[in-house]
């Protein structure tokens, strides 16, 4: 949230409970500020959405490129099977309806970057209807955001305006690649919640393995449209933010925008419906110029392909076979081990986390293997700047080292020793706790002497035992100085107050 | 139908094709005489008559994901009016 | 023996396998006869040395006794076919010096079976025309001339380099696309046998687009025999093309029984409507005649849709060439004329690049598809598609194919309607209607007119059923005895 905002609740959700929103306060009264998102995802696949060049990211300019994809004369498309099967899962994992008959349109536009001179994308029949998407409010609860719709369509090449003085430079690698636009309704009510809806959106690509959710790569890229109104009062005049790629920039253009139009108001004038780009240097929105002159896409079906006409049972195959997404593990989590909500949403957000968890858990006590991976892994794996793939301990080891506390056979401390070394070495932790001699001693008779050794050492502290008990901790302390740590604080305990107390 | 000047430049410049005031007076009297012409249709009832998609009585076919093409940038750029450094060059764009 | 150059397809093939002349002495006599009919501008491109060439591999394989399907047999191919390392304009200035990295399909196919290139022959400006005028690289001339008039004919259009080819014995046969009539039309204009495919029958994949929903390679050539050899190897199933038919490519000369007894032939009366000249409507009923004595039984039938389809037609081509033609941009390839700014860039290549007759037919389709016009024009003229292919879908209920004449008139002059877009647009009324409706269609000449020029007969068929249009077709060939030969011939 910016500075300005203050918390309060209006306006309309599709589902679920009315969604919290933060009102802007201007200089004549507050303000709401209402958003849609168009995501734009990269679908996961070999070769390009008609043609069967490669899209790997950061390829040499023009390596990965097809005479489909430059739009040679008589070049056809012909469509990736693998690109539907991504959108129709994506669909169903957002609980949208899966239209079994969709059309292929040409959108007609002139861009040094779009070869044909038109996008084959889909405009009144698209491959998926209506879904939704829960967020996941700070204040703990959770407001259902509707998802408009997801169509199939190709991205455009890439222009580089800043490699020549009078040049622009076109790279077609990217043209024709797969992309599933993702439209919601203008549910969003804050910069925000804009944020929740993309991470959420963003980990359900993920779950599913139809986006990698890239945004520096590309992968992921968002258009918001934004808008502002007296609370309950109609839509205003909406301005649409293009290719923004990454959620902080989404927040901050959303951010600015909304003053921006708020002040315009303000000041007597009059929002016009027009594209902006965000700049991230200056942190302002400006009108795009090259999308100034009023366009007009002529969208006609692609007479090139046929309407695409999907098996019933094959898509419900793919609903069959679809994974544990977000929102069912983070309840499973919270049912089936007891988590409080907020640890399982964190364990949850990606798909890898979840599974190092349960593999840590399986068996033993979850809250236990819930601190240790959200704690000291989670810290360990920052530091090093990895991501959960690349943990250098494996979850059964880590599982072994919570074993390892659980039997007595270390302490918690000597358990952090223990950690640190694993994620040095991969090492097994009972390799460790044997190299280098770390089992809790838990022989009464060493633990006497140790104990013994230590009063005959402090008559002083011995005498301020019965009017200032504290001084068990010093005992405590000094015994486990004397046996490096290793003997059972629990029996250093008894064994003191025994002694002293007798 | 007819259409003036005006509505043909409007035509021409989505259509990008650069047209003289000499050419926009002549195709305003072409394109209205072509248009005029089809106005016919409009008598024929198609009340509830859906589109023609496709005369192919076929679904869709449909590709493995694999890649089978590209890696030619050579082919790519070889006809090209204006190339540099493995891209094809325009005259400078403003966004 | 007759002249190389006067043999069919058919002869020239047996010939060849016979060993009674070469495959270089074949490719010779028409090298020499395609220089001698450059008066009629055919050929844009002529590709000598290829077909050297290709007559080489040709002989070594039929020396072999391995002879292909169309081994030796030297054709010219239309200059919308994309041929690898060779140039490939569509008669366009916006395709200067563009050579492809691929080969068609169509084309691929054809060099398989062992045929060879001559060149590549004329055209209207990407194929949108009905008179080869349109050109950016001149008019074709027919090498029909009326009797006693001198005056320069048009060949008919869009395949009118073909066709002229063809008719002046320049090539043995020629490839052809027909979009609204492109290759029935000038067949029938130059004396010639055109057929146009079922839709989906030939791959278009590397035939640059006019309008993708319409477009079809086929095959003109001297016979109607000669048209279904050269169709069984232009045919068949190409998973690059999304709108090629899985189906197997039948054995189009065995159709060729020369028996038709008892075949209903359908007669469209609409087809007589308003002012149907007379020597035009007189070869049609001589054709129905000559079907009913071969055993057929004539069926008058209603095509109450047809009357619109020129108009439709007229929406949804320059719809989808408006669309298919943004690619010439000055970027990727061909013609860039420099501006200051990308626009200018555009707007100058295009002004300069497209002829008159591309930019009316862009410019038309610009609008029809524009914001506030798409539901009046492209929506409704694809709904009339929808009346036209189901009065079609009636009409084969009842019969098994279509007679009717190809085009409304015989060659005309050089110039003629060349200021009136609607009456050259005029030329297409009776190939359109199967256009719309995907059907197989065949041009045969039947006839002449009175000042002596070719007229052909059209046989239109189900769809993927050419073998009945084919049958149908020689029967009318045998009846008509089409002997006549053209004032021009080069070899
Ligand atoms: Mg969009
Ligand atoms: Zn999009």
């Amino acid at each position: 949230m910016g500075p300005g905002f203050r918390r309060d609740s209006g306006g309309e959700g599709v589902g679920g409970r009315p969604p919290v929103s933060a009102l802007i306060e201007g200089r004549t009264g507050a303000w709401e500020v209402v958003i849609g998102l168009e995501v734009h995802a990269q679908v996961t696949a070999e070769a390009k959405l008609f043609s069967g060049a490669a899209t790997a990211f950061g390829a040499e300019p023009n390596t990965q490129v097809s005479p489909v994809d430059a739009a040679f004369p008589g070049m056809l498309p012909v469509i990736n099977r693998h690109c539907v099967e991504q959108a129709v899962r994506t669909g169903l994992g957002l609980g949208a309806r899966i239209n079994l008959h969709s059309v292929f349109d040409r959108k007609n536009y002139f861009y040094p970057d779009l070869p044909p001179g038109y996008q084959i994308s889909q405009y009144q029949q698209p491959i998926v209807g209506q879904g939704r998407l829960v967020l996941d409010l700070p204040d703990g609860t959770t407001r259902e955001i509707g998802i408009t719709r997801l169509h199939l369509e190709q991205d455009a090449g890439k222009s580089l305006h800043d490699q020549h003085p009078g040049l622009t430079y076109v790279d077609l690698n990217r043209a024709g690649i797969g992309l599933m636009e993702i439209v919601s309704e203008p549910d969003l009510r804050s910069a925000g919640e804009a944020g929740l809806y993309l991470r959420k959106l963003r980990s359900i690509l993920r779950y599913l393995g139809t986006c990698d959710g890239n945004m520096e790569e590309g992968s992921l890229r968002c258009d918001c449209n934004v808008s502002v109104r007296r609370p309950g009062e109609p839509y205003g005049t909406r301005c649409e933010i293009k290719n923004l790629n990454s959620v902080r920039f989404v927040m901050q253009a959303i951010d600015y925008e909304a003053r921006r139009q708020i002040a315009l108001i303000e000041a007597g004038g009059a929002v016009m419906q027009e594209t902006r780009l965000y700049d991230s240097g200056r942190g302002e929105t400006r009108p795009m110029r090259s999308k100034e002159e009023a366009h007009d896409y002529r969208y006609f079906p692609d007479p090139d392909l046929l309407p695409l006409d999907l098996d019933p049972e094959w898509v419900e195959r793919l609903r069959a076979e679809l994974p544990e997404l977000p929102d069912a593990k983070k309840a499973r989590f919270v049912a089936e081990f007891g988590l409080p909500p907020a640890d399982a949403e964190v364990l949850t957000a990606e798909r890898a986390t979840a599974g190092y968890f349960e593999k840590v858990a399986a068996g033993r006590d979850p809250k236990a293997a819930a601190n240790w991976v959200m704690g000291d892994l989670f810290g360990a794996l920052n530091a090093m700047g990895l991501d959960i793939e690349a943990a250098p301990v494996a979850p059964e080891r880590l599982g072994a080292l919570i074993d390892l506390i659980a039997d007595g056979t270390i302490s918690g401390r000597i358990a952090k020793t223990v950690f640190a070394e694993m994620i040095e070495t991969g090492e097994a932790p009972e390799a460790i706790v044997d190299r280098k001699g770390l089992r809790q001693m838990s022989d009464q008779g060493a633990i006497e002497k140790a104990v013994a050794a230590a009063l005959a050492a402090h008559p002083a502290q011995v005498a301020q035992y019965q009017s200032n008990p504290k001084v068990l901790g010093f005992f405590v302390g000094q015994v486990m100085k004397a046996t490096q740590g290793k003997a059972n604080p629990a029996l250093v305990n008894r064994l003191l107050r025994e002694t002293l107390g007798g | 139908m007819a259409l003036n000047k005006e509505e043909v430049a409007h035509i021409a410049k989505l259509a990008r094709i650069r047209l003289n005031d000499a050419e926009l007076a002549a195709l305003s009297g072409e394109l209205s005489h072509i248009l005029t012409w089809v106005e016919e249709l409009r008598e024929l009832d198609t009340e509830n008559v859906p589109p023609m998609t496709s005369v192919a009585a076929m679904r869709l076919p449909m590709r493995e994901d694999i890649v089978t093409d590209g890696d030619c940038r050579d082919a790519i750029l070889g006809n090209a009016p204006q190339t540099a450094k493995g891209f094809f060059a325009v005259p400078k764009v403003v966004e | 023996m007759s002249r190389l150059t006067d043999l069919t397809l058919a002869e020239a093939r047996a010939g060849l396998r016979a060993r009674d002349f070469s495959a270089g002495e074949l490719t010779e006599a028409y090298v020499s006869a395609m220089a001698a009919a450059r008066p009629l501008n055919a050929f844009i491109t002529e590709t000598v040395d290829r077909a050297r060439a290709m007559a080489a591999e040709a002989a070594a394989r039929l020396a072999r006794g391995e002879a292909l399907p169309l081994d030796g047999i030297p054709i010219a191919v239309k200059d919308l076919f994309c041929t690898k390392g060779v140039p490939t304009t569509a008669a366009s200035h916006i395709l200067d010096g563009f050579t492809p990295p691929y080969e068609s399909t169509v084309t691929d196919k054809l060099w398989r079976a062992g045929a060879v290139l001559l060149g590549k022959t004329n055209l209207d400006e990407f194929a949108m025309g009905s008179s080869s005028t349109t050109s950016h690289y001149g008019p074709v001339e027919n090498p029909w001339r009326r009797a006693g008039d001198n005056r320069p004919l048009v060949a008919g259009g869009s395949s009118g380099g073909s066709a002229a080819a063809v008719a002046a014995h320049a090539a043995l046969a020629a490839t052809g696309t027909d979009t609204g009539g492109s290759i029935r039309q000038p067949a029938s204009f130059c004396g010639i046998v055109g057929l146009k495919p079922t839709y989906g029958r030939c791959s278009r994949w590397g035939v640059v687009a006019f309008a993708s929903s319409l477009d079809q390679p086929g095959p003109m050539a001297r016979s109607v025999r000669d048209a279904a050899i050269l169709l069984a190897a232009m045919a068949g199933h190409d998973k690059r093309d999304s709108t090629s038919a899985p189906l197997p490519v039948p054995d189009f000369e065995a159709a060729l029984s020369g028996d038709i007894r008892g075949l209903r032939v359908g007669i469209p009366k609409v087809y007589r409507a308003d002012g149907m000249a007379a020597e035009i409507e007189a070869l049609w009923r001589q054709g129905i005649a000559w079907l009913r004595e071969a055993g057929a039984e004539p069926v008058e039938i209603s095509l109450p849709t047809t009357r619109h389809a020129l108009t439709a037609y007229y929406i949804i081509a320059p719809a989808e060439a408006s669309s298919n033609l943004a690619r010439y941009d000055g970027v990727k390839f061909g013609l860039r004329v420099p501006g200051d700014s990308l626009e200018d860039m555009y707007e100058e290549t295009r002004a300069a690049g497209f002829g008159a007759e591309v930019r009316r037919r862009v410019l038309i389709g610009t609008y029809v598809l524009s914001a506030g016009y798409y539901d009046a024009y492209y929506l409704k003229a694809q709904q009339v598609r929808t009346l036209i292919a189901r009065d079609f879908a009636a009409a084969f209920e009842k019969v098994d194919c279509l007679l009717t004449p190809t085009a409304p008139s015989a060659a005309f002059a050089i110039g003629d309607h060349a200021n009136d877009p609607v009456a050259m647009y005029l030329n297409d009324v009776f190939t359109v209607p199967a256009s719309l409706a995907g059907l197989p269609a065949i041009s045969v000449p039947a006839g002449l007119s009175q000042d002596g020029l070719p007229l052909g007969l059209q046989v239109i068929g189900r769809a993927f059923d050419e073998e009945t249009v084919l049958r149908v077709g020689e029967v009318l060939e045998r009846a008509a005895q089409f002997t006549h030969r053209p004032s021009f011939i080069a070899g």
